[in-house]
């Protein structure tokens, strides 16, 4: 069975400022295929083009040339249907809560499934739904959003976009401003929505550890084109080339593969402490 | 006498209405001149409200806070409490206001009614301090985040500020952009002697410190070296914060049964410590 391709981008470009002597290759012929229902993590320094590149996924940016194809059709084939674009390919910006204005978080959550036309009692169970996801309980469901805490509000604002049902979803720095646990919380209940609903995620993100633990593989970004797009320990396998365009790995990924050129028998590809703690522990015991 | 004191501090937000939040209660801490201090605590902890009562934004509600010897909540002493302690905040957008670079480091001293040619001194001086001084006629919005914080810091230099507090400075920036700001945070508390407090949820950022205070429910949990604070790996977990991953490793390595000598803070001090274990 060949795999399905959810998205698939052929010669994508945008440049800013056609024309005039402040013309500039935010993206530059991008050629990928996203599987449907993989994990994909997005890395590149500050100004590599990902935040162009994702808005160009769910059709907020048009493309100066080239083309994205969402389950094998051309999104731009008939612009006045964008909008339904935007329904399939659901995007969750950075710093969301600022984005949050219904009265109380459950209608927050419903407007977006509200626009796409279900019925109230169908938008309501989405929203119940997504906040179940996002592990909001329902003792907030009827507050302001605006009594909530920042980590809250940033889930309810997730949750409103998981509640359109996107076939692909994509997140921009969700994690970034919470404490730790915060950050591990909100990893998870992603990656447990990912498993469950078997849909495509994309996560944008500067945490090398955030991205070693959930993504399948990773796409790097840098300076408007795509530098990779591999398995996420192959990847970071690659330390030197990601140090040259200002990206890190993962301490851990760091330590096994000093190890390893000391002489143990370790996977330089591994990417989370517990996976490192099973080889060691057995390598190291006296 | 310390460079900021501390005592008992409590600061409730909507004091009197119901929705009234005691953000800090009953808080005491010492702020040496010249220390690199790192406080940390997961959301909600009170940290950001320490902050604004450090730079006398917030005055204390009782208890009392001195900053190089003057009452934060004496109202004459607001300004000159300003011009001792800086703040830099996480959105480097949000903190930019002239069009130019240089423009924006002068905007502080000019408030300050600064002579024209002291300006230009200070400016200059705060832009090399920051790296930055080759991007003096730059527009800000074209710089890369790392750069926007380098040039909001030098806004706070330039004002010879003696403490600059840094509320998650790096939250939204590259790992390059990080690392160039803890290079600067550092260079500015080495070379120019100047007190730093930096807010972070960045372990590794931490263990660059010379001291970290845990906040915990609006009052300080536990103090001292990163070395002996990140290795009650416990107490943090139990606060929602965490350790860097070199020092997690070594920590349940542990746990299992090898004999690693020390607490590594990064990754190289935890490849010597495994190294020395396995020649040992």
């Amino acid at each position: 069975m060949t795999e399905l391709n959810v998205i698939e981008t052929k010669n994508l470009s945008f440049t800013y400022g056609i024309g005039t002597p402040f013309e500039k290759h935010a993206v530059k012929d991008v050629n990928l295929e996203i599987k449907q229902g993989e994990f994909l993590g997005i890395i590149g320094h500050t100004g590599s083009g990902k935040s162009t590149f994702i808005q160009m996924l769910n059709g907020l940016i048009k493309p100066t040339s080239g083309t994205i194809l969402l389950n094998g059709n051309d999104i731009w084939a008939e612009p006045k249907k964008i909008r339904n674009v935007r329904f399939k390919v659901g995007m969750v910006f950075q710093y969301p809560e600022y984005q949050l204005f219904e009265e109380t978080v459950i209608k927050d959550i419903c407007f977006g499934p509200m626009n796409q036309g279900l019925s109230e009692e169908e938008a309501l169970k989405r929203a119940k739904e997504a906040a179940f996801f996002v592990g909001l309980p329902d003792n907030l469901l009827e507050k302001s959003p605006f009594e909530l805490s920042g980590g809250e509000k940033r889930r309810a604002a997730i949750a409103g976009v998981i509640a359109m049902d996107p076939d692909v979803l994509i997140l921009d720095e969700p994690t970034a401003g919470l404490d730790p646990m915060g950050r591990d919380l909100l990893l998870t209940q992603i990656y447990n929505y990912h498993k469950e609903r078997k849909n495509t995620v994309l996560l944008v993100s500067h945490s090398m550890e955030d991205i070693g633990r959930v993504a399948d593989r990773v796409l790097v970004m840098n300076k408007g084109e795509k530098a990779m797009l591999e398995n996420t320990r192959d990847v970071f396998s690659k330390g030197y080339e990601l140090r040259d365009m200002g990206l890190k790995i993962p301490q851990v990924t760091h330590i096994m593969q000093k190890l390893k050129l000391m002489g143990l028998d370790v996977d330089e590809g591994t990417l989370r402490v517990e996976d490192a703690l099973r080889q060691l522990i057995p390598l190291l015991k006296k | 006498m310390s460079f900021i004191e501390v005592r008992d501090l409590k600061y409730t937000y909507n004091l009197g209405e119901n929705d009234a939040h005691e953000a800090l209660k009953g808080l005491s801490m010492n702020i040496e001149e010249g220390e690199f201090v790192a406080l940390l605590g997961h959301n909600g902890c009170g940290k950001s409200t320490l902050a604004k009562i450090f730079n006398g934004m917030y005055t204390p509600l009782s208890g009392s806070v001195k900053v190089d010897g003057l009452d934060t909540s004496i109202e004459k002493n607001q300004i000159e409490v300003r011009r001792k302690v800086g703040l830099v905040q996480q959105n480097p957008d949000n903190q930019l206001v002239a069009g130019i670079v240089e423009e924006d480091v002068a905007f502080g001293p000019e408030n300050l009614g600064i002579p024209p040619l002291e300006i230009r001194e200070r400016v200059d001086e705060a832009l090399k301090a920051v790296n930055m001084y080759e991007y003096r006629e730059h527009a800000p919005f074209k710089l890369s985040g790392g750069q926007k914080q380098r040039v909001a810091i030098a806004g706070v230099i330039a004002m010879r500020t003696k403490c600059i507090v840094l509320d998650e400075p790096t939250a939204m920036l590259d790992p390059r952009g990080r690392e160039e700001v803890m290079e600067t945070i550092k260079k500015l508390n080495r070379e120019h002697g100047i007190t730093i407090i930096l807010i972070t949820h960045y372990m590794d950022e931490a263990v660059q410190s010379g001291r970290v205070i845990v906040m915990d429910d609006g009052k300080v949990l536990t103090e001292g070296a990163p070395r002996e604070v990140f290795s009650n790996v416990e107490l943090l977990k139990r606060h929602k914060l965490d350790v860097p991953q070199a020092t997690e490793l070594a920590y349940k390595l542990k746990n299992a049964g090898i004999d690693l000598k020390g607490v590594p803070m990064n990754t190289l001090e935890c490849i010597d410590l495994i190294e020395q274990y396995i020649n040992s």
